[in-house]
């Protein structure tokens, strides 16, 4: 579990995060969601340590990140992976070297063991076959599952990913949602997601912190967001008429099922 | 950013293999223009002092003296690591720079790699193995080239220039060069490493960044040149 307490961020006087709680629970994906520009990237930037924040607490299950020495932090880091909005793979290093590269470095295994290993977190990515290739011969898609396994092989307590989908056609985002979703419930990992695409936002959204101009402005489930009626979150999700009519289309079609189920249980066996 | 390069290694196998990564990539891949940038400046050298040297009372010999202790003292170590602070010093400045925008330090990082010691130690050591060897290649090559320049145009016949480069030899001109190499070599490596790390933007602050690195590195390699010299001649 990941917990945020009142963190707070400004650069050269412009409050970026302005106070933030929240609780990341594990075996959930928990998504930050906003306009660009509302905070998200710094946010987690925040909680993984890569900025200090100005003031607030971050507890990696109770351990708190900012007070910790180097030493603690490192030992912290190696329970995090982490998923970058451009991939951020190594360009020297092929997909095998990439996704090995965190055994390699912090664990004694055999290089056998190790590229089975490798093997197992390609195949889950469902990327075989490319073991050889160089970063730049891959397609966007096809560089993310390479980074979410890189992420992934050290067997992290804590996920991270940012931006999963950008650059990605809806079909591939798909894949890569479906792909963090299955790796979070199966090792019952803390993911946190930050995205503004929606079909992520519906179809993985199993905790939703909705950021606005450095706040957090609303939270809840994927369920919850299509009742919810908060101006500024509605405006956010349902920017186009085509989804504004999706909405209610899919608010009418589940107050009919709500209805419907109430009908059925008042029925007398 | 130097006092955050000293931390214990996370794996000191891994720490290793990059630095012969780097050491391949400093000293092999700058072997080439070093080779030939020596032999030329060996060979001007010995024309050029051949047509001042007209004086029938100064023996040919003394052109061969003139051109081995110009090389030793200052062609190869300087010109060289001039040459060197804009091939090695621009990889590095632009390799560090597009790490560092790419989010690939910071993946690094998220690791819980120190990145500092990991990409930037490696680089220095690297310079401070393979530098000083290519400047002693610089030497002979440019010795060398004098050599052949001479013995092309009828300048100076092989055995004059090879009795010349014995006469009034001093070892402490090499052991001064090989040290200014050593400053050298960390002026090349650091500087640009610094350059690159800190860079913030996209390709426009790379390419500055690298320009910057280049520049810097020269400048303060040109200082520290006429600081040692003032200080050990």
């Amino acid at each position: 579990m990941i917990e945020i307490k009142n963190l707070k961020k400004q650069f050269n006087g412009n409050v970026i995060i302005a106070g933030v709680n929240a609780i990341m629970n594990p075996g959930e994906c928990n998504l930050i969601i906003g306009a660009s520009g509302s905070g998200k990237t710094v946010l987690m930037k925040c909680i993984v340590g890569l900025f200090r924040p100005d003031d607030g607490e971050v507890l990696y299950d109770g351990r708190d990140f900012l007070k910790m020495d180097d030493e603690q932090k490192t030992a912290v880091r190696k329970e995090i992976g982490m998923l970058f909005q451009g991939s951020a793979l190594f360009d020297s290093q092929t997909v095998e070297e990439n996704v090995m590269f965190p055994l390699s470095m912090f664990t004694k295994d055999s290089f056998a063991k190790r590229l089975k290993r490798v093997n197992e977190v390609l195949e889950k990515v469902e990327l075989k076959n490319a073991n050889k290739k160089y970063p730049s011969e891959l397609s966007g898609g096809m560089k993310k599952r390479v980074a979410l396994a890189r992420a992934v092989v050290l067997n992290p307590r804590y996920l991270f990913c940012d931006e999963p989908n950008s650059g990605l056609d809806p079909k591939t985002s798909l894949v890569i949602d479906k792909l963090i979703q299955d790796i979070t419930r199966e090792y019952n990992i803390t993911t946190v997601v930050n995205t503004h695409d929606m079909n992520s936002v519906m179809e993985t959204g199993d905790h939703i912190i909705f950021m606005h101009k450095g706040e957090k402005e609303w939270e809840g489930t994927r369920q919850e967001i299509i009742f919810s009626k908060n101006e500024k979150l509605n405006d956010f999700i349902f920017a186009s008429d085509f989804l504004k009519d999706a909405k209610e289309q899919r608010m009418a079609d589940l107050l009919r099922q709500q209805q419907k189920q109430e009908g059925g249980d008042n029925t007398p066996a | 950013m130097l006092k955050g390069m000293f931390t214990r290694p996370e794996n000191s196998k891994m720490y290793f293999k990059e630095l012969m990564h780097q050491c391949v990539d400093i000293g092999v891949g700058s072997l080439g223009i070093i080779s030939i940038i020596s032999l030329f400046i060996g060979a001007v050298s010995t024309l050029q002092t051949t047509y001042q040297l007209v004086s029938p009372l100064i023996g040919k010999s003394v052109i061969a003296q003139i051109v081995r202790d110009t090389v030793i003292l200052e062609f190869a170590p300087t010109l060289s690591c001039i040459v060197l602070a804009g091939v090695v010093g621009s990889k590095i400045a632009s390799e560090l720079g597009n790490m560092r925008v790419s989010e690939q330090i910071d993946a690094y990082e998220i690791m819980g790699i120190n990145t500092k010691a990991y990409l930037i130690l490696p680089k220095i050591a690297a310079g401070l193995i393979t530098i000083p060897v290519l400047v002693g290649i610089s030497m002979f090559l440019g010795i060398y080239g004098g050599r052949l320049a001479g013995q092309l145009t009828g300048a100076i016949p092989s055995e004059i220039f090879d009795k010349g480069l014995r006469e009034m030899f001093l070892p402490y001109n090499v052991f001064f060069s090989f040290f200014k190499s050593y400053v050298f070599s960390f002026i090349i490596c650091s500087v640009p490493s610094f350059c690159g790390y800190y860079v913030n933007g996209g390709a426009l602050e790379i390419g500055k960044a690298s320009t910057k690195a280049v520049v810097v590195s020269c400048i303060s390699i040109l200082f520290a040149d006429y600081v040692l010299s003032s200080l050990m001649l």
